[in-house]
């Protein structure tokens, strides 16, 4: 028995190549695009979103499972209270009005991974409603960024469904396969899917915008600490809602709902490849089919799924096994006040705080260090110290190892506190930073703690001042020419002697302090 | 002491077994018996669990005998409607689709009974998932009326009342969704009592509707009911429905039955025109007798009653249709295939189930209920059954403004004969009339015996209603009504009920 795609007759553009595209450039120069953008994610609570079953990701197959979510006969739900705190929370940070009474609802189809054949859902009493999010897209000067203002429509609590998995095809997907098999694993993990109102008026930009707004979004829930957002892993999922609508007009034209774009990539080339089909079919003279489209990674295309239309009917109704959530206003402002400050504030902040350059901050965001350098700066070092030690070597070999810097680090139990001993080794006068550089090779090899990989292998400016002199004065005696300039006043020429003690000393001497003896040898101290 | 262990009420077989008169395998031994003897006729199992009450009461027994503390009811056995998940043990719901489903988990009024070391007899008949008003719809075949074997139980517990009736068992779990309850209780003479919406938890009773779904005690005495509701009575976290107070005073009240100064208020709408003239005599009498106990009469009115049968008509088949969506052959339960197709796709499946496991009056609700939802529908149906809902609950709470309780008779008619409304389902649902309003508003209700009506010679009920969360006024009331109607029959009215084939299993102890 397999799992069928529902839905096998489709409705015909006669004549019209629906799965064609046109150029960039020709959709721009006849059509306005409108964008809604609908996010779900899982919550990162513990439990389930109405029963006690663990939300763990990659157990074996229905092992994470109970009466309540596999729908046996009897079962009922009761509302996990920091799913809704989470959904609060999430609501505020968008700047969305929560609701002082809202319900739960029954969205009603059959599908086998779907245990009660409905899903509970809000439907027209969302929790949190009428918000935006600010999100910053380069500027088109090409210098700094401008501010792109996203509309939140509603953010709403529902329950995942569980995980199908067909057999037997070449492909993975319903068609082809012998059979499948259910996961319910994931059934019942609690989802806050968060939908814009249209986006318009973004033009050439809509598929940065659409790129901008998740990004930020999991930005915001990431720094809120409700969900993981991997959108790898699928704990953060966008589909992505697009129409274009001729020049110059202001109304909607149908819409299509593309699903499984799953990366921030992804989010964006499907952006612009549904405006080149559009375009394309609306051109032909066709007219768009409303209907689900799936993206394709590999190939960066979409393809036709099941035709939706206005009058897919869900058979919304109150769920009567809940009680309706109502959220004092005292909660809900003790809930604001655990808000984190916004990320895009917090890195203005920090980047002034830090003394960064737009490109080093770039530099830091990009490579995902502003925790780690936040922690470091907190734990005693200097920011630029944290920053040029958690981007230089170990970066490199994070890179090399397919990893990021944190969770390379993280695996090796390098820490904070190493690089604030390392930095300490250097101010202190013990390491001059070419030796600091081999301890943190050290340090990263596992060889221990900064002070330790030094003790170990050896390495200490050398403290005793007779062994210095007797090397100042070797070179001095060598190099009589460079002396006399010194002698009579060309202080710069002092760095040639510099390097040669250096390298006499075999790099273990303080630069510094070499310096000194030389001018003091040579009358100019 | 000679006591047919058979016949004893619950409090009495609790009295016994502390006093060390008889064992609860004794009380077991001597209801299977019974159940051997007269089951065969009566039809109210589909399910008996020798083995599962017997070993519990031989733990009982061995607990007492250690001289450990138990329950009041430690060691009296109990029927369980099929609607109940028992971990273990089938549970149908009467429905085919349900057919060798053995539940992983114990609904918690399950719980409760295994907690307080009461014996779990079996599983008693219905209609199937409690649709219906004669356990006609039972997939299983229809249970008898023991008054008249050629007459239906009521339904949809029609098993759970009949278990009692026959003297099968003294006790027994009913479910309340329109009347599922009382009006088995009323037309076999019978005790049955739906508690206060949210009074006892709902987690493992499968779902008819929601918000209409009650489950309560079904005996022979009202001490009986009030002893039963205090077990399974009180919150449950994993019911969010459920109400977090502790339960009414009802064994306290039974015990009292004083009804001096308590305003019984007749319901206009409720009593004459469409009821049998044997049931409305028997009413009148008992209304006379609660008088003559010290209580007064006040007739009130609550118009929107007579609006109750269609909006409980749209919110049951709405609420149904959804939880009976689960029913589709991929977890659990029954799985057909469909003739003529190789490699069937899951929807083929799903249909085939369905169309095979569901019988026709659970088809007809289920469609009922996907259109009342549908989409340009809803607002005319499901929204205005919503309304009339609240209606309802602002007629109980004006008329409890004047009456501590309401009364009504529980049925409009005796027991009928089966076939006769099968083909005509709102002649059917007109059964319910008098029950209805009580699930629309959650309040809680009881059918009490009031006698014989003349035509017939067949038990008809008396219904009385109290505000939610005073359910001890049920107990109270019913408890003094009893006490009169047993001086005046000289007996209980089951006592007039004809021998069953087999002669009755009595035991000395
Ligand atoms: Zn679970």
């Amino acid at each position: 028995m397999t799992i069928s795609a529902a839905g096998e007759t489709r409705p015909t553009n006669s004549g019209i190549d629906t799965e064609a595209t046109i150029p960039w450039d020709d959709v721009l120069a006849a059509y306005d695009p409108v964008l809604g953008l609908e996010v779900h994610v899982e919550l990162g609570t513990n439990t389930k979103m109405f029963c006690g079953c663990a939300t763990e990701f990659g157990a074996e197959p229905n092992t994470q499972v109970c009466p309540v979510c596999l729908g046996l006969p009897g079962a009922l739900p009761v509302v996990n209270e920091v799913g809704v705190e989470s959904a609060i929370r999430i609501g505020l940070a968008l700047n969305c009005e929560i609701a002082q009474w809202c319900r739960f609802a029954r969205k009603n189809y059959f599908y086998p991974d779907m245990p009660k054949n409905f899903q509970t859902s809000q439907y027209d009493e969302p929790i949190a409603f009428g918000g935006w999010l600010d999100v910053e897209i380069p500027a088109e000067s090409g210098e700094g960024t401008e501010t792109f203002r996203v509309e939140i429509e509603r953010a709403h609590m529902e329950e995942d469904t569980g995980k199908s998995l067909h057999v037997g095809g070449s492909t993975g997907r319903i068609h082809g396969a012998t059979h499948s098999l259910v996961d319910y694993n994931r059934a019942g993990i609690p989802l806050i899917e968060i939908v814009t109102k249209p986006i318009v008026g973004a033009g050439e930009r809509a598929p940065e915008v659409a790129k901008a707004y998740v990004a930020t979004l999991r930005d915001l829930l990431k720094a809120l600490d409700v969900s993981d957002v991997k959108m790898e892993q699928g704990s953060m999922r966008c589909d992505v809602n697009l129409s274009l609508m001729p020049k110059g007009s202001d109304t909607f034209g149908t819409r299509t709902e593309t699903k499984n774009v799953n990366s921030l990539r992804s989010v964006e080339r499907a952006v612009r490849y549904e405006m080149c089909r559009h375009g394309s079919v609306l051109s032909q003279g066709g007219s768009v089919l409303q209907e689900t489209r799936h993206w394709h990674e590999d190939t960066g295309m979409t393809t036709a799924g099941r035709p939706k239309s206005d009058a897919d009917d869900y058979r919304y109704f109150p769920e009567p096994d809940l009680v309706p959530v109502a959220p004092s206003r005292e909660t809900v402002e003790a809930l604001r006040a655990t808000l984190p400050e916004p990320p895009a504030q917090r890195r203005k902040r920090l980047q002034s705080d830090w003394g960064f350059s737009d490109l080093e901050m770039r530099d830091v965001l990009n490579a995902g260090l502003v925790e780690l350098i936040e922690s470091t700066v907190a734990a005693g070092a200097t920011p630029a110290g944290a920053r040029k030690w958690w981007s230089g070597e170990i970066a490199r070999r994070a890179n090399a190892d397919g990893a990021d810097v944190v969770s390379y680090a993280g695996e090796r139990g390098i820490e904070p506190a190493h690089v604030v001993e390392l930095e300490g080794l250097v101010t202190s006068g013990r390491l001059n930073d070419s030796m600091a550089r081999q301890v943190w090779e050290g340090v990263l090899d596992g060889e221990g703690a900064p002070t330790a990989v030094a003790d170990a292998r050896g390495l200490e400016l050398v403290q005793d001042d007779g062994a210095l002199e007797a090397a100042v004065d070797a070179v001095i005696a060598r190099n009589e020419d460079i002396a006399q300039k010194v002698r009579d006043g060309k202080v710069q020429a002092a760095g040639a002697l510099i390097g040669q003690v250096m390298k006499e000393m075999k790099g273990q001497a303080d630069a510094g302090k070499a310096r000194e003896i030389i001018l003091a040898r040579l009358g100019q101290s | 002491m000679t006591t047919d262990l058979t016949r004893a009420s619950a409090a009495e077989l609790a009295d016994l077994l502390t006093a060390g008169e008889t064992s609860s395998v004794e009380v077991t031994e001597a209801l299977l018996e019974r159940t051997d003897a007269v089951d065969g006729d009566v039809h109210a199992y589909l399910h008996v669990d020798r083995d599962g009450a017997l070993a519990t009461a031989r733990a009982v027994d061995a607990r007492r005998k250690a001289g450990e503390e138990l329950h009041a009811l430690a060691g009296v056995p109990i029927a369980v409607k099929d609607v109940m998940a028992t971990q273990g043990l089938p549970t149908t719901c009467g429905s085919r689709i349900l057919e060798g489903w053995v539940p992983p988990y114990d609904a918690t009024l399950v719980t409760r009974l295994k907690a307080a070391g009461m014996p779990i007899l079996g599983k008693t008949n219905m209609d199937e998932f409690a649709m219906g008003s004669s356990t006609e719809h039972s997939a299983y075949g229809p249970t008898r009326n023991p008054w008249d074997l050629e007459r239906i139980p009521g339904g949809s517990g029609g098993g759970s009342s009949a278990v009692v009736a026959s003297f099968q068992a003294p006790l027994a779990i009913g479910t309340d969704t329109g009347g599922s309850i009382r009006q088995p209780a009323a037309v076999t003479g019978t005790v049955g009592t739906k508690p206060t919406y949210g009074g006892v938890s709902r987690y493992g009773l499968v779902a008819l509707a929601s918000s209409l779904d009650q489950a309560g005690p079904c005996t022979r005495t009202v001490l009986d009911a009030a002893m039963l509701h205090e077990v399974i009575g009180g919150h449950d976290p994993m019911d969010s429905t459920s109400i977090d107070a502790p339960v009414p005073a009802v064994v306290e009240a039974a015990r009292r039955a004083d009804v001096t100064g308590m305003k019984i208020g007749i319901v206009r709408e409720l009593t004459g025109d469409g009821f049998q003239p044997g049931v409305q005599a028997r009413f009148d009498e008992s209304v006379q007798h609660l008088v003559d106990a010290g209580a007064e009469v006040v007739e009130v009115s609550c118009p929107s009653f007579t609006a109750a049968l269609a909006a409980y008509y749209l919110i049951l088949p709405s609420e149904a249709s959804s939880n009976l969506a689960k029913f589709d052959a991929m977890r659990y339960g029954l799985r057909v295939l469909p003739e003529g197709v190789t490699d069937p796709s899951a929807e083929q499946v799903m249909a085939a189930t369905r169309d095979a496991g569901f019988g026709d009056e659970v088809k007809r609700r289920i469609i009922l209920g996907t259109y009342a939802l549908s989409s340009g529908y809803y607002d005319a149906y499901y929204g205005s059954a919503q309304k009339v809902r609240r209606l309802i609950a602002d007629d109980f709470a004006k008329a409890f403004e004047t009456a501590d309780v309401l009364v009504s008779p529980t049925a409009p008619t005796t027991a009928f004969r089966f076939g006769d409304k099968l083909d005509d389902p709102m002649a059917m649902y007109l059964n319910d009339i008098a029950t209805i309003p009580a699930n629309l508003a959650g309040v809680p209700g009881m059918s009490l015996p009031s006698g014989l009506a003349d035509e017939d010679g067949l038990p008809t009920g008396f219904q009385i209603l109290a505000p939610a969360m005073a359910d001890d006024r049920l107990y109270a009331a019913g408890a003094a009504l009893e006490q009169r109607l047993l001086a005046s029959w000289g007996g209980p009215l089951l006592g007039r009920a004809p021998e069953l084939s087999a002669a009755s299993t009595s035991k000395e102890a």
